[in-house]
């Protein structure tokens, strides 16, 4: 058994002192493919924002073994980013190279050629010159991709990574985050695709704010924890007490 | 030609306003490009605005020198700009009502700093500028700050670029995000400050941001964007110049006018996302 590469203690992340991930604990193995799962408002991306330091947590701890926030790729869902803006494709994914290169470092021939392996990679040979603006949905991402290959984290954190994007892209970007893997990297994604969890993920996190179910996927997956997820998620109280409670249910 | 020639004869100042211009070109339309970019060209004409407090105490103090209605106005902005920062990435307010909320407060501080000031209209002078009234003092000025500002544009570029493009993806592989707005800010407010001196201060804003907005219609690769960006601050620069002293008529607005006729230009003729080309029916292309 590895040791826990980051271990949640009684995590509570929200906002404006409402929870949206409320009393988690667990622990992601070094090295795990986990998916995260659960309906919209389920806590979802705001447990990867708190993983990646992104946000405090209201309560609770995250505690980290072996790997430090640095060591992480995080890609948001939805990134927006302006069409029009003067950059080309190979420019973008050299970005994944800041944290070799940083500001004054010039960013070496060897990068170059990592950035176009990268793109070759996520099958965009040829468009190293193209504007990023001209791309579509499905390239953009397979760009942004491409550019968290170059960063070469430990730990990488995918918000949502296949939404609207057409079956030939998701199985391209799937064989990168199975070569991950294999390359013992620890994979924490935002998945909807129920089907694809059960296929490519082995440990699979439920959320409904609440921990639902935390562990090997064809257990977490059963009728009856989708549907308590789907009937604990739309909760907001307006005027809600206090809460009182100190461990993890 | 002869009409360039018998300027530079009749005394320094033609000489001292035309350096002054070519130094402004070059630092203050690189900075217009990132302006457009970063979806910040309205915030230029807000900067000029948060001087006014600093430049109001500068006068009382020191009267019309230049050096000090210089200093007084970066302190000022300065320190605006931070707290209109500081307030947009701690609290709800984005960055534009933040700004807005904060420029009105440094407005009404000012006016009120120079109520009952007899004296008042020389510093609307002072803050309207006159490109044929510096003296070398204040060329030397606006040349160091021209100067340091390409410097210091080469040395954050990378930062700059990533932090405009996708600031959630630079803040993620911790690049400083805030280090590099407030970095940029103050290149703004500096270069306000010097081209307020030349050509008054909204006219400063106008020789940053039309060359910047212009550029964008003719290229798609930002170091070409930022050439462009100058050679249309410089036409307009000479251009102006020449053509204000000819006619008699102020240089700051005449050479806004040369500007934005190029910026028209761009519109209409622009090889990226011009309205001709737009309009223009065009066979396709294979697919």
């Amino acid at each position: 058994m590895s040791a826990p590469a980051i271990r949640l203690d009684n995590l509570t992340l929200g906002y404006e002192r409402h929870p949206a991930v409320h009393h988690l604990s667990g622990a992601f193995q070094q090295g795990c493919l986990t998916a995260v799962v659960g309906p919209n408002g389920a806590g979802k991306s705001t447990l990867l924002k708190g993983i990646s330091g992104a946000m405090k947590p209201l309560d609770g701890t995250i505690s980290m073994t072996a790997v430090e926030t640095a060591d992480m790729a995080f890609l948001p869902q939805q990134t927006q980013l302006d069409a029009s803006f003067p950059i080309s494709v190979l420019d973008t994914v050299c970005m994944g190279c800041w944290g070799r290169a940083g500001l004054f470092r010039s960013i070496m021939a060897g990068m170059v050629d990592q950035a176009r392996a990268a793109l070759g990679v996520v099958g965009l040979e040829g468009f190293e010159n193209r504007p990023a603006g001209a791309l579509s949905r499905g390239q953009l991402q397979r760009v942004l991709f491409a550019r968290l290959l170059v960063q070469d984290a430990k730990v990488m954190l995918l918000d949502e990574p296949f939404t609207a994007i057409d079956e030939a892209t998701s199985e391209t970007l799937l064989s990168v985050i199975h070569q991950w893997h294999k390359e013992e990297r620890m994979v924490i994604a935002v998945i909807h695709d129920m089907a694809q969890v059960r296929e490519h993920f082995p440990q699979s996190l439920m959320l409904a704010r609440e921990c639902i179910d935390w562990g090997v996927t064809d257990q977490v997956l059963s009728a009856e924890n989708l549907q308590t997820a789907r009937d604990i998620a739309n909760g907001w109280v307006e005027n809600a007490a206090i809460c009182e409670r100190t461990e993890a249910a | 030609m002869d009409l360039l020639a018998e300027q530079f004869t009749s005394g320094p100042e033609f000489g001292r306003a035309i350096s002054a211009a070519i130094a402004l070109s070059f630092s203050g339309a690189p900075l217009g490009v990132f302006l457009v970019l970063r979806r910040m060209s309205l915030s230029g004409d807000v900067y000029t605005h948060i001087l006014l407090p600093g430049v109001a105490v500068a006068f009382l103090i020191a009267g019309e020198s230049t050096i000090a209605l210089i200093t007084g106005g970066l302190v000022s902005g300065l320190i605006v700009a931070c707290l209109s920062a500081l307030v947009a990435r701690t609290t709800l307010l984005r960055e534009d009502a933040s700004l807005a909320a904060f420029y009105m407060i440094a407005l009404a501080s000012g006016m009120i700093l120079l109520a009952g000031e007899d004296h008042a209209e020389e510093l609307l002078h002072a803050l309207f500028g006159n490109v044929f009234a510096i003296d070398g003092t204040s060329l030397l000025v606006i040349s160091a700050v021209s100067t340091a500002t390409l410097f210091v544009l080469a040395v954050i570029w990378r930062a700059l670029v990533m932090e405009s493009y996708d600031p959630v993806f630079f803040s993620s592989v911790g690049g400083g995000g805030v280090a590099v707005h407030m970095a940029f800010v103050t290149l703004i407010i500096l270069n306000l400050v010097i081209g307020a001196t030349a050509l008054g201060t909204i006219m400063a804003v106008g020789l940053m941001t039309i060359p910047g907005a212009s550029a964008r219609f003719w290229s798609r690769d930002l170091g070409v964007m930022l050439g462009i960006a100058i050679g249309i601050a410089l036409i307009s620069s000479l251009g102006g110049l020449l053509s204000a002293v000819h006619m008699g008529l102020p240089p700051g607005p005449v050479i806004i006018l040369f500007a934005g006729g190029m910026y028209i230009v761009s519109i209409i003729f622009g090889r990226f996302g011009g309205l001709i080309r737009r309009f223009r029916r065009q066979a396709h292309l294979e697919s």
